[in-house]
């Protein structure tokens, strides 16, 4: 697999594509240009970005007010202050009063590693997933970015959109087809299925590859899209593979994996089945990396998880 | 429309209110009461919007961050012709979209409100596409004193203010009661026209009940070149009806039949005196 680079500078150079197109399009900022890297777009575009400050609440009333007079709003600010600090407004200005605003929390999850968790954002999935009329989205790697901003920036309806800072992996052809809640599979097989999003995807993919060579066959889905979920391509894998394990960078409650169970278990599929996220637990402090390795979101951790899993149905 | 025919829509609206309060069983008698005059003079003869300019770009927007008080709201707007009147007969009635707080399932309401502090931020945005567009259309918000605790209502200010934004009208219905007790008991809020001018308003301090002040602030508008405008509208809660003012009771509470007669008599008196 190729390193491509972080989700935020793809985020960052197509939303200046679209905004040099379409004057309509607008991005608002919490001081967070820089950590966002929209300086550039800033001072390209100057009248198409809204600074508001640090105020999370106000950065999502204002994008309802803008909307509701046509702009095509992205709200940026940092996931874990965007999704619980604006978390009313995102409820009621926003989905409840059908107001188009694209809210974009970036350094999603644990991104911001050992600042620690009034940074980290293993909430946002859970809290919003409760809130009707709210589109939810994790892309997993650049393409998956570029596709989720293009195909979004015209939706009539809000949508949710997180991902991190760090390189990530290119996962998918150019011409691969993208469609808002569509999972996109990223390699076929036979006896268990990764369903993972965002961050988390590069790591099935290689864990795929590695049980691969031990003889277990492996599907992989990038869920890109955590609402709506597809569940049609979750169901079929459920049956065809016999196991299913979900990987987020989230809580275990409440996020992708809670929601796969409830899908599978209400189509009468009581399949083998793990979720791997972060716990509830007080998260282990270290970097992103070191935290998922902590947790087992890595190659290693995830073969051992699928081994453990295969082992289980095994036996019985 | 004159001075005196505004003054008697004041008094049919209190009427519609306490009607459909009384008729549902529920509803925020005080507080619809203290903004009825406002809701009158922007509707009737301030604001630029009609049910023939709902979906005008440059219609003048309306946001109502105290969405409890929307039965004054529905009166004004069924008045208007932007729903026929008997609609309000739903009111909070099973699947009616005329629920006990605004949203755009009613037709000439521009944003769902209810949870309080929230309104301003709207308005905000509405009034910075404006400015961004060129557009001339001016964009009003009320607010209840009340709700003044919120701290999203001042992160608001601060922004509106930042972005010089004269075309924002931010209407304070200053009743002074909230429904635990008095403001100044609750969080104290005074002094409160110091604190907006410190936030960059241009203040204007108005008998919230008294139409022709209301005509005439609003005709002032813009106050000061650059400066978000805020009307700080003293009004009395419960206005109108003498058993219901100023009393913290009256925050939500159905008229019995007893008062209703009452106070349907006190509304025909001022009447009476109004048209002779």
């Amino acid at each position: 697999m190729e390193l491509g680079h972080a989700n935020l500078e793809e985020f960052a150079s197509t939303i200046l594509e679209l905004a040099r197109q379409d004057t309509s399009v607008l991005v608002m900022t919490s001081d967070s240009r820089g950590s966002a890297r929209l300086t550039q777009f800033g001072e390209q575009l100057p009248n198409q970005l809204v600074e508001i400050g640090i105020a999370e609440q106000d950065l999502v009333g204002i994008a309802a007010g803008l909307a509701s007079c046509g702009k095509k709003v992205f709200a940026v600010s940092p996931a874990c202050f965007l999704t619980a600090r604006g978390l009313e407004q995102i409820k009621n200005d926003v989905a409840y009063s059908d107001q188009p605003v694209k809210l974009i929390g970036i350094s999603a999850g644990v991104s911001y590693g050992a600042l620690g968790s009034t940074h980290h954002s293993l909430h946002d999935f859970a809290a919003l997933r409760a809130i009707h009329n709210l589109t939810i989205m994790a892309p997993a790697d650049n393409f998956e970015t570029r596709q989720t901003i293009q195909a979004i920036c015209g939706y009539p309806h809000p949508v949710y959109v997180r991902f991190g800072k760090a390189p990530l992996f290119h996962l998918h052809a150019p011409d691969t087809a993208f469609a808002i809640g569509k999972a996109i599979p990223i390699r076929n097989g036979r006896d268990l299925t990764f369903v993972a999003c965002g961050e988390t995807v590069s790591a099935a993919a290689a864990a795929a590859e590695l049980l691969e060579k031990d003889g277990v066959s492996c599907r992989v889905f990038s869920m890109h899209t955590i609402k709506p979920l597809d569940q049609d391509a979750l169901v079929e894998a459920a049956q065809q593979t016999g196991a299913i394990i979900t990987v987020e960078e989230h809580s275990v409650c409440g996020g992708l994996g809670e929601a796969c169970a409830a899908v599978l278990l209400q189509a009468g599929l009581h399949t083998p089945f793990k979720i791997v996220g972060i716990p509830d637990e007080y998260t282990v402090t270290g970097s992103q990396s070191e935290i998922f390795n902590h947790y087992g979101i890595s190659p290693d951790g995830l073969t051992q998880t699928a081994r453990q899993l295969l082992f289980t149905r095994t036996v019985g | 429309m004159t001075e005196l025919e505004l003054q008697l829509k004041s008094i049919a609206y209190r009427r519609t209110i306490l009607q459909i309060i009384k008729q549902a069983r529920a509803g925020h008698t005080g507080g619809s009461l203290s903004c009825t005059d406002i809701l009158n003079v922007l509707y009737n003869a301030v604001m630029n919007v009609s049910p023939e300019t709902l979906a005008d770009p440059d219609r003048d927007r309306y946001v109502q961050s105290k969405g409890h008080s929307v039965e004054a709201l529905y009166t004004v707007l069924a008045d208007r012709g932007f729903f026929p009147a008997a609609d309000l007969a739903t009111l909070y009635r099973y699947k009616s979209p005329f629920i006990g707080h605004p949203t755009r399932k009613v037709r000439g309401i521009e944003q769902n409100t209810g949870a309080l502090g929230h309104g301003l931020s709207v308005a905000v945005g509405m009034a910075l596409a404006g400015k961004q567009d060129g557009r001339a259309y001016r964009v009003y918000v009320l607010l209840g004193d009340g709700e003044l605790a919120e701290g999203s209502s001042w992160e608001a200010s601060m922004t509106a203010a930042h972005y010089c934004l004269d075309n924002l009208t931010v209407i304070v219905d200053r009743n002074r009661l909230q429904i635990t007790g008095t403001t100044e008991e609750v969080t104290g809020l005074e002094p409160l026209a110091a604190k907006f001018e410190a936030f960059g308003y241009a203040v204007r301090s108005v008998d919230g009940n008294d139409i022709r002040a209301l005509l005439d602030v609003f005709a002032a508008v813009p106050f000061a070149p650059g400066k978000p405008n805020l009307v700080l509208a003293h009004t009395v809660k419960g206005k109108g009806i003498s058993f219901m003012e100023n009393s913290v009771k009256w925050h939500h509470r159905v008229p019995t039949d007893n008062e209703y007669a009452a106070a349907m008599a006190e509304l025909d008196a001022v009447q009476s005196v109004l048209e002779r």
